[in-house]
């Protein structure tokens, strides 16, 4: 076990980052030249980081698996970015927006980066309007906002429903201009394999270029993994398909602590499964839940009426309807924070009182909001996402209502992190999602697009060179060193060992089979049994999988299924850590929900005493368990409470 | 529903292709084109063979690297739709299905359904941006922007960057996926400042990476998942004459530059 230090500054929490930025080491112009920094990844995190960094003058490498940088799955995220700029004079401030996110991550969330973030919050804004993002505006042209779950004020800045993707679109031109001033050398369609550690640090990785098949190996005096979530361990999730764990999972076996696996986000407002041909999942903009209100039928019948198609829920009553979030949560009502919402969602379908032809579905309706405001200002607020409801559903949600369930959506936990973003390898540091830091056991939302930025454009390009300041002697790599020769070893080795197999079942339906395990018992309710049981399961499948799975093609050549077979190899151990954290955990805390730990009103119950604390987990090797590493959670500046919505 | 496709398959940039007739059945009218794909690749796989190369990812219609040309059109006979979020619904059972890749000199196929649209980034890297550094930037609400400026250049910068335009166009001119990114900075007083500079840099491109010229068919506007307007293309041309007509000539670029 090693000491966790997570190199905190001292002093009084809102000065914190002030005094670091003052007192960290820097690089000069002269030297920043001569440092190369690989970024994997071009989303939010990877594409702000690389540009940013190139603008400093330190020479970068960018990599992305996908055809161009701009098509990271940051793309995807629908609702906005949060702020502390208070221009809607609601009372919003950095210490409620720094007290909103530790709250709504119940409390396993570090003080200082919270802090941190909710101080750069502002800035991002700035940032992103000089860019040209064209966020939503009032009449007399200044910016507009709407709210989001967990927070009592308008503070979240938005771009129709397509936030996501005109930050990354600004982010990418950041990226694009540094490429054409040649300080940015990108490699789109390269695919992480491997992490390089040399005498203990970080010094590069091994990539396969996906149209050619070639093993490369890229050297550089820092490696930052900007690589995004694991939620696609579970196969059915709102990710990309081909968003996966494999760099940040080669860190961790590399030497890097992986930070509370288990601590997923099961979102609220999804398009609920409809067969078992389904791909992934689709999210429906948390946005929504400002202008749509949630319910399920008040009696059974009328629900078993509605999934047997003899009803319509446009004839069910008012009072016949049960707006449960706003009976359980009258303060919150439909804004209560994603994890709340979820349960209460389960729990209702587990009543029985469940919609649609599966049962598994609750409904969000707008015909209230239509009436009050009209179908036109509901139509620019949601149009793109109306428009999509209906394109999968075939229902026209302005006139019935649509029906949303939870589904995997975002992962709290990733690569173990200090305060300057580095792993626990020297010179490995993990931006955006893949990083475990700021959002605890549950994400607020907008503050994904909020950590992936500040993290990119005003923490990183910092911290950074507090780790490169001592680097400035150390010569340009080689990446003929017999350590890089090594790994690219091992990393063609495991190619060729799945190509080998040569069995009888294809990579998907593994992968779904995984995916099944995961939902079942490492989902939105958890026990011990079940996570013992996932347990063993997960190792048998893993077992199987690497005797049976069938992978046509070579090594030589555009070869999506060799490529899908390599990021389930990895989830199928990845998953495995997830569930053993979530059984360590003998508490309930955010998403992290233990059936045997709750209030008598079903809330989430934690248990302070024994839990408050990040747990790091160490790779021991293939065939021993991992090792537990504890980061205690000091409170010094919020009084630890039950969270209450109510 | 049962159906029968011809592919396109081509095994890589320098082979030749040929369309493969492959039968699919007992496919669900809710699944998506791409979950279509999906069950066509798993038989294939089962079957031994090389199954159908194509770009998908965020499969809700906003990554923009779905490209088929289904039946004639990119992304298939529905309006305002990527390939992923067009459903079987849209067609009947025993319907066959013709399936291409983009077909463009600027877009040359890596194998099957893939192709390679690295210029469309070129043409982004020649000026599609703001030349401004991360930090030292006023307040956001500093400069106040029309309402309806902003909403204009938010109608054009919900491009999604896959080049349905390109493959539509008899001509593959890349006119508007180019103008929509003139156009929403030009909307913006942000943008102004640069966009003498901006047009005529990726017009420039555009022309370079062997893309043609706009002959006002229109098929881009009408196939476009994201119905960008047209007259984007309308404000690129003015953009690009009174560049050519008005700008100051300076001697030498000095500073940064674009």
């Amino acid at each position: 076990m090693a000491e966790l230090n997570s190199k905190i500054p001292k002093g009084p929490l809102p000065q914190k980052w002030t005094d670091y930025k003052a007192h960290t080491n820097l690089v000069n112009p002269a030297n920043k030249r001569r440092l190369e920094i690989i970024v994997v990844g071009t989303g939010l995190a990877g594409a702000s980081a690389a540009a940013s960094l190139a603008e400093l003058g330190f020479k970068v490498k960018n990599y992305c698996y996908q055809d161009s940088p701009r098509r990271a799955h940051s793309i995807a995220a629908q609702g906005g970015i949060n702020a502390a700029k208070n221009y809607q004079n609601d009372g919003d401030s950095v210490y409620r927006l720094f007290y909103d996110t530790i709250k709504g991550g119940d409390y396993r969330a570090r003080e200082a980066n919270v802090h941190r973030l909710a101080e750069v919050s502002n800035s991002i804004i700035d940032q992103c309007v000089a860019q040209g993002v064209p966020f939503a505006r009032e009449y007399g042209g200044l910016l507009d906002n709407r709210s989001f779950g967990g927070a009592q004020v308008s503070r979240t800045f938005y771009a129709r429903g397509q936030t996501g993707q005109q930050l990354l679109l600004g982010a990418y031109s950041a990226l694009s201009r540094q490429v054409k001033k040649g300080n940015v050398e990108l490699f789109a369609r390269h695919e992480m394999l491997d992490v390089v550690v040399v005498e203990g640090r970080a010094r590069g990785i091994i990539v396969r270029n996906l149209v050619t098949g070639a093993i490369e190996r890229h050297a550089a005096h820092a490696v930052v993994l900007a690589t995004g979530g694991y939620g696609n361990v579970f196969f059915l999730s709102t990710n990309a398909m081909g968003s996966n764990a494999t760099a940040i999972w080669k860190a961790h076996k590399r030497g890097a602590y992986f930070g509370n696996p288990c601590f997923t986000q099961i979102h609220p407002t999804c398009i609920p499964v409809h067969g078992d041909f389904q791909s992934k999942l689709t999210l429906m903009s948390e946005s929504l839940r400002n202008d749509g209100r949630i319910w399920v039928p008040k009696k059974k019948e009328d629900a078993e009426n509605i999934r047997h198609g003899k009803l319509l829920p446009t004839q069910i009553a008012e009072e016949d309807r049960d707006y449960y979030l706003e009976r359980r949560y009258p303060a919150f009502g439909n804004l209560v924070p994603r994890d709340v919402a979820s349960r209460a969602a389960k729990e209702r379908c587990d009543a029985g009182f469940g919609v649609g032809e599966t049962g598994l579905a609750v409904y969000l309706d707008f015909s209230d909001s239509i009436n009050r405001l009209g179908k036109g200002v509901i139509e620019s607020r949601y149009g793109n996402l109306f428009q999509m409801y209906e394109k999968i559903v075939d229902e026209n949600p302005y006139k019935t209502p649509m029906m949303i369930y939870p589904a995997v959506h975002y992962t709290m936990g990733g690569l173990w992190v200090d305060y300057e973003l580095m792993t626990t390898v020297p010179g490995l540091f993990a931006i955006g999602e893949a990083n475990f830091s700021d959002h605890g056991a549950n994400r607020l939302g907008a503050s994904a697009l909020m950590q992936g930025l500040a993290d990119g454009y005003f923490v990183l390009p910092y911290t950074i060179q507090n780790y490169l300041s001592d680097q400035i002697r150390v010569p340009k790599f080689s990446p003929d060193l017999p350590e890089f020769i090594q790994t690219e070893k091992e990393a063609t080795g495991r190619l060729q060992r799945l190509l080998n197999i040569k069995g009888n079942q294809t990579v998907d339906s593994f992968h779904k089979r995984l995916g099944l395990i995961m939902w079942d018992n490492v989902g939105m309710g958890r026990n011990e049994a079940g996570l013992k049981k996932a347990i063993v399961e997960i190792a048998k499948l893993r077992e199987e999988f690497w005797k049976d799975v069938k992978i046509p093609g070579t090594n030589n050549e555009i070869n999506p299924e060799l490529e899908k077979a390599g990021r389930v190899a990895d989830f199928l151990e990845l998953g495995e850590l997830m569930a053993r954290d979530a059984l360590n955990r003998n508490e309930s805390c955010g998403g992290h929900f233990r059936e045997e730990y709750q209030t008598p009103e079903g809330e989430a119950l934690r248990n302070d005493e024994e839990f408050k604390y990040a747990a790091a987990w160490e790779y021991t090797g293939e065939n021993s368990e991992p090792e537990l590493n504890r980061e205690a959670l000091d409170y010094e500046f919020v009084e630890v409470k039950q969270r209450n919505y109510k | 529903m049962n159906l029968t496709l011809k592919i396109w398959r081509q095994k890589n940039a320098t082979s030749k292709g040929r369309f493969v007739t492959y039968q699919v059945n007992d496919i669900s009218t809710s699944s998506s084109f791409l979950e279509m794909m999906d069950v066509l690749n798993e038989s294939l796989v089962i079957k031994g063979e090389d199954p159908v190369a194509f770009d998908h990812d965020c499969r809700e219609g906003i990554c923009g690297a779905c490209s088929m040309y289904i039946n004639g059109h990119p992304h298939g006979p529905d309006k305002a739709v990527t390939t992923c979020q067009l459903h079987m619904r849209k067609f009947k059972d025993g319907d066959t299905i013709v399936i291409e890749p983009w077909r463009a000199r600027p877009f040359p196929v890596l194998k099957d359904l893939i192709v390679d649209r690295t210029a469309f980034d070129k043409i982004i890297q020649a000026g599609g941006y703001i030349s401004v550094n991360t930090g030292g930037i006023p307040d956001a609400n500093a400069i106040p922007i029309p309402k309806v400026n902003a909403d204009l250049s938010m109608d054009a910068a919900a491009c999604i960057g896959c080049g349905a335009c390109v493959a539509a166009c008899k001509n593959a001119s890349a006119m508007l996926f180019a103008s929509a990114k003139v156009s929403q900075f030009a909307l913006l007083p942000q943008g102004r400042i640069e966009a003498s500079e901006r047009v005529q840099a990726m017009v420039a491109e555009m022309d370079k990476q062997g893309f043609g010229n706009c002959t006002n068919t229109g098929a881009c506007e009408a196939e476009c998942p994201k119905e960008i307007s047209i007259s984007n293309i309308a404000r690129m041309n003015r953009e690009f004459l009174s560049a050519k007509v008005c700008a100051p000539k300076v001697k030498e670029q000095s500073g940064g530059g674009i």
